[in-house]
């Protein structure tokens, strides 16, 4: 018998008798946790950026007109002069002033993204409970391009943050059809005498601009 | 079949084994600060949850059906990951896991391989054979480096090198990087890690990595991290191998949304953890263009197949229950032998092992019920433990010492003049051994209760000594 076999029936001969199927069985999971929000929509936005500056993000809030200066109000206070720019993000929000430029993303190698400043992206959903950006990268970038520079400066609009872990998950249609990331502060680690460092092998800096439709 | 946890197999037992990490003071300063720090974490962050045992709830019943329809949710991963253009390998063993492992490796002709923490490729002894193979292993997660560079073996299945303190990374990192200064401060010791391992992310073809969750409704992946390194090793390279034990896999992709709450939180302590990587088979344009999921069983089905212990497959690899327990605060995790520390690794090891080795681990523990108070996915180890210890001595293996103590307290206790006289031979024998009310060096196979703790004396007078004497009706 073949290992794919012989595992199988193994495991059926620990559950001789299953009573019933298993999407049945699966719907009859309680599920008595917090799936819906209880926040008014200004409290939630409230949190989400508590949560996101409790981790170290850079946070900022404009309305969709000022979103170019924001853009470059971040980008002056990260002390980075030239993004690379996702697909999904549209030309009329980038500023145009000296001191500031931008590239799309053109299949750079690993080693140039690594030489390039920063990233501006999209995201799919937020949580503002867990101050988390959902990267789905079909939209927002292939993985390395917020993986390599080291900063990300992730556009989300007010409308794209729920309040729970679940209604994120339960936004995201289709997910087998391209990869996701989910996104809490910047890269850390606690693993030298539990000591949280900020910045290990992902971005050292993450900024947020909450966009308020 | 060759089940291997390590190398559980040929581990000295618990006892021995603990002896002289209890005389390492250092060893047990550091692992009772670090466990300290991540229980106040853990504490606070779920305090603010509402509906924590909600969740709880729903994580146990999500994991105890997914194991009563393991082999139907196994097939359809398989079928959903072949889809989406992954390779499906089944594994019955160690070896036969390694063995598929090294054989795409091989097929590449690649002698280099970046890999994000798996306890799974700990479990089976990837490295070694890599290393065998020619192939070079490099770990990437901060403390599995430290572990890897420093010849150790993990001590925590979250936190692997929890043991070590910062001035013994350094010398480590001096030592094996050949470093003539470094600082001591932990941002040092990270900003040279990120130094040592960048080149090799951004060149290494292969990357190897486990599997926090398979969804077997889109066949993706799910791996669970902080410090983006298994971002790398899973978007990066050309080619990508995850190990997946076989009970990793959850039924449907919105099941995320109860562990991915229940396990920063009780992992790391953290509302979520900085980074979860989820991917499906290949995506044309992004990430490897060749991925294989390994399925191992590894001795899983065999703790399937006992009802009363099965929901140790439950386990989620928080860790959380080595931060609690009492046992572990002292020992470390070292004293287990197995990559699986912990309450949760004294029942695991066993298990996974058919109970043919590591027969010490389920008396490892003092059965306070601190592990299942604090598990988020409910597994009742305390009683595993028992049930374990339990069909030790129904095969005849328990410990001389168990068996004669057991002998004698059944004598004593059938009886209560018995008891009695045992009661006050204690009181007289124990003059010997009394300072301060404590108990001091007793001999023979009473010494392990007075050797690294206080034993107190027994009283003056004992309860039925009392309790003859008061007045009938009195105040007593």
């Amino acid at each position: 018998m073949n290992a794919r076999d012989e595992i199988l029936a193994r495991i059926q001969r620990s559950f001789p008798a299953v009573p019933r199927s298993s999407a049945e069985d699966h719907a009859a999971i309680p599920r008595n946790y917090v799936q819906t929000s209880s926040l008014d929509p200004e409290a939630r936005l409230e949190l989400f950026e508590e949560r996101l500056r409790d981790y170290g993000t850079e946070v900022y809030r404009c309305a969709p007109a000022q979103l170019p200066e924001t853009i470059a109000l971040a980008m002056s206070s990260a002390g980075v002069g030239r993004l690379l720019v996702a697909n999904e993000v549209s030309e009329g929000w980038l500023p145009t002033m000296a001191g500031v430029s931008f590239a799309h993303d053109s299949e750079l190698s690993y080693e140039d993204l690594d030489k390039s400043e920063g990233i501006l992206t999209t995201c799919a959903v937020a949580i503002a409970l867990t101050g988390t950006i959902i990267l789905r990268h079909s939209r927002d970038g292939r993985r390395a391009l917020t993986l390599i520079p080291d900063y990300h400066l992730c556009i989300v609009r007010a409308g794209q943050v729920v309040e729970t872990v679940p209604e994120a998950i339960r936004s995201i249609e289709a997910p087998a059809t391209s990869p996701l990331t989910t996104i809490s502060g910047p890269s850390a680690t606690a693993d030298i005498e539990m000591t949280r460092i900020k910045g290990v092998h992902g971005p050292r800096r993450l900024g947020v601009i909450l966009v308020l439709a | 079949m060759t089940v291997r946890v390590g190398d559980a197999a040929k581990a000295p037992d618990f006892e021995s084994a603990a002896k002289p990490l209890l005389q390492n003071t250092q060893l047990r300063h550091n692992v009772r600060h670090a466990t300290d720090v991540i229980r106040a974490k853990r504490a606070a962050v779920v305090d603010e949850m509402p509906d924590w045992e909600a969740l709880r709830e729903a994580g146990r019943r999500i994991k105890e059906h997914t194991l009563r329809h393991l082999d139907v949710y196994l097939q359809q991963f398989e079928e959903k990951c072949t889809a989406a253009g992954g390779k499906v390998h089944w594994a019955r063993d160690a070896d036969e896991a390694s063995r598929i492992t090294l054989d795409i490796i091989k097929s590449h002709g690649e002698k280099e391989v970046i890999k994000v923490k798996t306890m799974t490729s700990d479990e089976i002894r990837l490295n070694r054979a890599l290393e065998a193979a020619g192939i070079t292993p490099y770990e990437t997660d901060l403390a599995e480096l430290i572990v890897q560079l420093g010849n150790d073996l993990p001590s925590h299945i979250v936190a692997p090198a929890l043991h070590r303190n910062r001035m013994e990374v350094r010398e480590i990192f001096m030592r094996k990087m050949g470093l003539k200064e470094l600082g001591d401060t932990p941002e040092d010791l990270t900003e040279q890690a990120r130094r040592y391992l960048r080149e090799r992310f951004l060149s290494v073809n292969v990357g190897i990595s486990g599997a926090n969750f398979a969804i077997a409704e889109t066949g993706s992946i799910c791996v669970v991290e902080s410090e983006g390194n298994g971002r790398m090793c899973t978007s990066l390279p050309r080619l990508l191998i995850s190990l997946i034990g076989i009970e990793k896999v959850i039924p449907r992709f919105n099941d995320l949304e109860v562990f991915l709450q229940l396990l920063p939180r009780s992992g790391t302590g953290e509302r979520m953890n900085p980074y979860n990587s989820i991917w499906t088979g290949v995506s044309p344009g992004d990430g490897p263009q060749e991925f294989h999921a390994v399925l191992i069983d590894n001795g899983r089905t065999t703790v399937l197949a006992d009802a009363e212990s099965r929901e140790t497959l439950h386990c989620i690899r928080c860790g959380m229950c080595l931060n609690i327990c009492p046992v572990y605060r002292q020992t470390g995790g070292h004293a287990y032998g197995s990559t699986y520390s912990g309450p949760i690794g004294a029942i695991l090891t066993p298990q996974l092992q058919s109970m043919q080795h590591s027969r010490s681990l389920p008396y490892a523990s003092s059965l306070c019920g601190a592990c299942y108070e604090v598990c988020p996915v409910k597994i009742n180890i305390p009683e595993i433990l028992i049930h374990l210890r339990a069909k030790i001595v129904e095969r005849g293996e328990s410990p001389f010492s168990e068996r004669v103590g057991m002998k004698a307290a059944g004598f004593a206790l059938s009886d209560g003049r018995r008891l009695a006289f045992a009661e006050s031979f204690g009181r007289f024998a124990q003059w010997f051994f009394e300072r301060d009310g404590k108990l001091h060096n007793l001999p023979g196979i009473l010494a392990g209760w007075t050797e690294y703790r206080d034993m107190p004396a027994l009283p003056k007078e004992s309860f039925r000594d009392w309790w003859a004497k008061r007045k009938k009706g009195g105040p007593g």
